[in-house]
This record gives C-alpha cells, sequence and structure tokens, in this order.
C-alpha cells in the first residue's frame, strides 16, 4: 500500500474533519428542499457522496470504509431504487384513479403550499433517487479509483 | 448579460482547445473542468439554478476521479503525432458543419426569448400556470421533474442503476478467466 491511500497531511485531516458535517447537513438541506427550493434528488445525493470521498481522499480508504461500508453501499443502491419504483406503483394500486406515477398524497391530502409537508409523493422521490445517488456514485468512486490489477503467476491462485 | 455570455463562451472554446491540444494528462483534466465550470457559470446567467447544481457537484466529483484515474497509472503525458490526412478531413467536415450553422442560426429566435411561451397551449405554459395545484411543490422544476414527467426520471435511475451494476460486473476480483491472464482485485463486497 503507498502512501497515497493512507491519507493527506494533518492540517488536511483536521479541516476535513469539520467540513465533512457541513457538508452532510447541506446535501440533506438539498434533498428535503428539493420541492420548494432549488435542488433537487440528484444534487444532493451527489453532494453527499462528496463528503464520504472527501474523507476517503483526506483520512484514507479505511476512514471512508469504516462509515459506509461496500455491502451496505451496495444495498443502499438497491434500496433506493426499489423505494422510488414502489413510490410509483403504490399509485398504481393505492392511488386515486390509479396510475403509474399519479401524485396520490398530494391528491388525497394537499398539504400547505411552500411548506416543508407539501407536494405529496416528490420528497419522498427526492429521498430515494437521493439514496440511490450517493450510494452508487461512493461505490462507483471506490471502485475507479481505488482498483489496481494484480497479475499473478500462472497456475498459481492468489 | 450577452457580452458576458459571449465572454464565458470565448473562455470555454479556449478552454477547450487547450483539453485536446495539451500533451499533459492532467492540464487536460482541469482544461475540461474549466469548461464544465463554464458552463455552470452560464446556467446561472440564464437564471436557472436547478440546472447549474447539478453540474457544480459533478464536475467536482469528475475532476476528483480523473485525476486520481490518471495520476495513478503513470501516464503523465501523452505523446503521438496527428493523421494528415485525418486532421484535413476534419477541418473540412467543420467547415461544412460551420457554413450549415450560419443559415441554421439565422432562422433561430433571438438569445433568450421564450418560443414555447408564445404558444397558448404549450406545455410550459399549462406546467406554470397549474403546478402548484396540480403537485404543490412550490420549485416548478421538481414538479415537471418528478411529477409531470417522473417515467423519465425512472428512466435515468435505471441508467445510473445499469451503469452501477455493469462497473461491478467488470471491475471485481474473481473474474472468470483462466488463472494465467491478470486478475483485478475487488473490494469485497
Amino acid at each position: 500500500m503507498d502512501s497515497v491511500t493512507k491519507g493527506m497531511t494533518p492540517i488536511v485531516q483536521v479541516v476535513s474533519g469539520w467540513v465533512k458535517g457541513f457538508i452532510v447537513v447541506f446535501g440533506i438541506y438539498l434533498v428535503l428542499y428539493g420541492h420548494l427550493t432549488p435542488g433537487g434528488g440528484f444534487g444532493g445525493g451527489v453532494v453527499l457522496a462528496m463528503a464520504l470521498v472527501l474523507l476517503v481522499l483526506a483520512q484514507g480508504k479505511e476512514e471512508g470504509l469504516r462509515r459506509l461500508p461496500m455491502g451496505v453501499a451496495a444495498e443502499l443502491d438497491s434500496v433506493g431504487a426499489l423505494m422510488f419504483l414502489a413510490i410509483a406503483l403504490l399509485g398504481m394500486f393505492a392511488g386515486l384513479g390509479g396510475s403509474f406515477f399519479i401524485n396520490f398524497i398530494a391528491k388525497a391530502n394537499p398539504g400547505e403550499p411552500y411548506s416543508l409537508l407539501s407536494a405529496g409523493i416528490i420528497p419522498l422521490a427526492n429521498i430515494a433517487i437521493a439514496l440511490k445517488v450517493a450510494s452508487s456514485l461512493f461505490v462507483m468512486f471506490m471502485m475507479l479509483v481505488l482498483m489496481r490489477v494484480v497479475y499473478t503467476e500462472p497456475g498459481k491462485d492468489s | 448579460m450577452l457580452e458576458m455570455m459571449g465572454l464565458l463562451l470565448i473562455f470555454m472554446i479556449i478552454a477547450a482547445i487547450v483539453a485536446i491540444e495539451t500533451r499533459d494528462l492532467l492540464a487536460a483534466v482541469i482544461s475540461v473542468t474549466a469548461v464544465g465550470f463554464g458552463s455552470v457559470i452560464a446556467f446561472f446567467y440564464m437564471r436557472a439554478p436547478d440546472v447549474a447544481i447539478v453540474p457544480i457537484v459533478v464536475e467536482v466529483l469528475i475532476l476528483v476521479i480523473l485525476i486520481r484515474a490518471t495520476l495513478r497509472v503513470g501516464l503523465k503525458t501523452f505523446v503521438g503525432n496527428r493523421d494528415f490526412f485525418g486532421m484535413m478531413v476534419t477541418i473540412a467536415m467543420l467547415l461544412v458543419i460551420f457554413l450549415a450553422a450560419i443559415r441554421v442560426f439565422n432562422d433561430l429566435p433571438a438569445f433568450g426569448e421564450p418560443v414555447m411561451a408564445k404558444m397558448m397551449d404549450a406545455p410550459s405554459r399549462i406546467y406554470l400556470a397549474n403546478g402548484l395545484n396540480d403537485t404543490g411543490a412550490a420549485n416548478i422544476v421538481t414538479a415537471v421533474l418528478l411529477d409531470y414527467r417522473a417515467y423519465d426520471t425512472l428512466g435515468e435511475a435505471t441508467v445510473l442503476f445499469t451503469s452501477i451494476i455493469g462497473a461491478i460486473t467488470i471491475i471485481r476480483k474473481k473474474a472468470r478467466k483462466k488463472p494465467s491472464e491478470p486478475e483485478v482485485e475487488e473490494w469485497t463486497v
């Protein structure tokens, strides 16, 4: 293992430790308020993934993998995709009128406009997309950046 | 505002040419990111913060991945000469496209003029008029993405999901090959 994967200088490590909480809070804000202000599931999800990428770059891959192991990330990816699909199918079976992706919560119980609890399925879909995007981009980052090619001897199992 | 857009466009074109012409891979990566950030500023000038947020974060992520990927391989410069005949063909094609583009751009509406808004039953008019009542979402971009056109968003999510599955399948430890071939280490999932 070379020195790059173990992290950067103490200055970078301390500052990244201060900043990572703010990045996570900003990402959650972008996701939860996506139906009121600019933002949304995709942008907020990428910000959440960037917080983990910052941890990996500054403090080494063990720290990032301790926060979000690859297995958990892969499961979160699937959970996000299935949650988005479940929202769509719920509109088909439980909703009014019964069509794919109908906004059944907003039709049955329209919240106060411009408030956090409004717009029916849109915040839920934002959360699902954010889960999916954040975990899958983290997995892709770990796959692409930390992968290395290992040459083994012919006929010998590594 | 139009002058700023012109300056931005010139900056982006210069950065793109630098990205193509430079022999240094790191400089090429940074130039590509400069083009992306130019487009982000252009979106802000056109008052589309919803569109601008995603390129900012994606540009940063792609910059990190490309820098780690290019510098990791140890390949810092790119050496090679261009084929003279291929370059001539490229220049001729670009000239033809440029001449056609002059005709096309003459027929386009003026910059920043919403053509769709002049039609009485254009979708954008209906979304802007009924969006808050139909969906309850104050941000009309999110209302279009996740309510009116949610089926398209499902397609995008499927594309992302499939590409991640493909990446995990290709980059894994137990490659289904003969042991004599090189093997790729995988992070245990």
